[in-house]
């Protein structure tokens, strides 16, 4: 079977104005929503736009996370996931430990395709992926914006600092998402009850033999430092003048 | 003494104006011995560019047909095996360091750290989190080895008028066949690089289509200013993807930046927020980007932009 093995992450909404703690010890998380990071939900569209195009016959939607990443599992597999893994932990997970747990997924499950999201919106990695295939010894198609299976091949548009690259991989590979690679679907009603119905296994992290203990300390959080408060212009003259004051033009 | 390894990115010869950063950051780190390392086809041009960084103490340079052009793939275990003995190994917060680095990292079995603003030591290091809303300070135990990307914004370059010895060094290891370069597609243009830009102007979804967002250009070129734009415009095809500023596109610090018809997302926001000087234009007094600007004018964009355009 052909398969498609998608990495869902449960983080603070994008739309959240995020706020550290007055302690410095984290940010504040009580009654803030929770979503799927909105590059992993690229990530699924773009699995389910391969499956329907019939170069798959499987999406596997996987979270590493607490208990309640199950809600996003739950919406993946509203979404049109066939199935779902929670690898389940209730302590901080780094990028490496997540690429070992995504790797004994692999070998579990021998997906043709990995795709993850290019980076979580709240740790701001970007590094999962390019580990994973690291350590399985395969491909990596970094910031996909468009994805193209021909055979055991994938062509794939990346988003990269001069423009647009394209290059080729033998499959099995990973890809990660970038922001125009598609728009993801929203979910109806109804496929919110069929989702209930889908499985969802729960498998807890200390059974996979991975050494999950974080080597990355963090010793504090503090806000940004504010930018002074700027000034008002009336119109187009004064703004130049005021560039002028500043021996900006 | 703390040995740290530099990861060059380069193109056409060119050294990328992130390795004087990357050096800058690897310099500020106590009792630094710096290597860059130029994996290149002939990398010549690159390794003497490195080798003039002021700081650099010695370029190693690696020539293979195959390390051109760069791919993570091929780069990768080649890298992992000139890291060895290295405490600390930087790459740019570019594509290229972010694409590749990461895989760098495992490899070695090392964790990395993303997007570093500054070295506090060794193994203590300052990062942005949560699109720039939080600053970590994280460390790391000592006697291991860490990757970490530089976000480029956030340090000035290392002078020139260095006289490091360039060594050419061959790293014998297999190179996968699995990943294939098929070609890049550059808008050229004669705009000063995005990145680099003391100067940018950006244009934003108000601007109403791509013939619109051509209107910013007659004042880029009175700034000499390089063009960005918000993921709002790029998203509609306004401009293209390689203009995006913010979390996820680049992130700048120019001396003047100029925001025309952008709202400012929390995501746009983090990309400038260096900027030294930010001027917002939008005809919504209530957008979030008169909160960082420095100088604000509220008005239709479509007529004030002429008239500045004119005045300057």
């Amino acid at each position: 079977m052909r398969k498609i093995l998608v990495g869902i992450k449960r983080v603070i909404d994008y739309n959240v104005r995020v706020r550290v703690r007055p302690d410095g010890s984290g940010v504040v998380t009580e009654g803030v929503k929770m979503s799927a990071n909105p590059f992993d939900s690229i990530a699924l569209e773009e699995a389910l736009r391969v499956k329907e195009r019939g170069e798959a016959d499987e999406v596997v939607a996987a979270s590493v996370g607490p208990t309640e990443s199950q809600q996003q599992l739950r919406d993946a597999l509203a979404m049109g996931a066939d199935r779902a893994i929670l690898v389940k932990t209730d302590g901080n997970v780094e990028p490496p430990v997540v690429a070992r747990v995504l790797q004994k997924l692999v070998e579990r499950e021998t997906p043709r395709l990995v795709i993850l999201g290019k980076q979580a919106i709240d740790d701001d990695c970007n590094q999962t992926g390019q580990m994973l295939a690291a350590l399985w010894d395969r491909p990596q198609a970094t910031f996909a914006s468009k994805l193209e299976l021909q055979g055991e091949v994938a062509r794939v548009t990346r988003e990269v600092d001069a423009g647009l690259e394209t290059i080729e991989v033998d499959l099995p590979a990973v890809i990660t998402t970038d922001l125009r690679l598609n728009e993801p679907r929203y979910i109806k009603l109804p496929d919110i009850m069929k989702a209930k119905k889908k499985p969802l296994d729960i498998i807890e992290l200390a059974s996979l033999g991975i050494d999950a203990a974080p080597l990355v300390k963090t010793l504090k959080l503090e806000p940004p430092p504010q930018r002074q408060k700027g000034i008002m212009v009336k119109d187009a003259a004064e703004l130049v003048a005021a560039l002028k004051q500043r021996g900006l033009a | 003494m703390n040995r740290i390894l530099v990861v060059a990115e380069h193109a056409g010869g060119k050294l990328n104006a992130a390795v004087a950063k990357c050096v800058a950051c690897a310099v500020s780190i106590p009792d630094a011995d710096v290597t860059v390392a130029v994996l290149a086809a002939d990398g010549a041009e690159a390794a003497a560019s490195a080798a003039g960084i002021k700081g650099v103490a010695r370029v190693l340079l690696v020539q293979n047909p195959a390390n051109e052009p760069a791919l993570a793939a091929i780069l990768a275990p080649q890298l992992a095996k000139l890291a060895e003995g290295h405490d600390v190994v930087l790459g740019p917060s570019t594509t290229f360091g972010k694409d590749l680095m990461p895989r760098v990292a495992a490899l070695l079995g090392a964790p990395q750290l993303s997007d570093i603003m500054a070295a506090e030591s060794a193994t203590r290091f300052r990062r942005p989190v949560y699109a720039g809303n939080a600053i970590a300070t994280v460390e790391l135990p000592a006697g291991k080895p860490v990757v970490a990307t530089v976000r480029v914004a956030s340090f000035q370059p290392a002078p020139g008028g260095g006289s490091a010895a360039v060594e050419k060094r061959a790293v014998d290891v297999a190179l996968p066949k699995h990943t294939r370069f098929v070609s890049v597609s550059a808008a050229r243009t004669d705009r000063p690089d995005l990145q680099t830009a003391a100067r940018v102007i950006s244009g934003g979804r108000a601007l109403g289509s791509a013939e619109n967002f051509k209107l910013i250009q007659g004042l880029a070129d009175k700034l000499g200013a390089a063009i960005g734009a918000s993921r709002a415009a790029v998203d509609a095809g306004y401009a293209p993807n390689e203009l995006q500023v913010g979390q996820t596109g680049k992130i700048i610090a120019p001396e003047l930046y100029v925001a025309i018809g952008i709202s400012g997302a929390i995501q746009h926001l983090t990309g400038i927020k260096d900027a030294r000087t930010i001027v917002a234009i939008n005809k919504d007094s209530e957008a979030p980007i008169f909160e960082v600007a420095d100088i604000g004018l509220v008005g239709d964009l479509f007529s004030l932009v002429p008239e500045i355009e004119k005045l300057l």
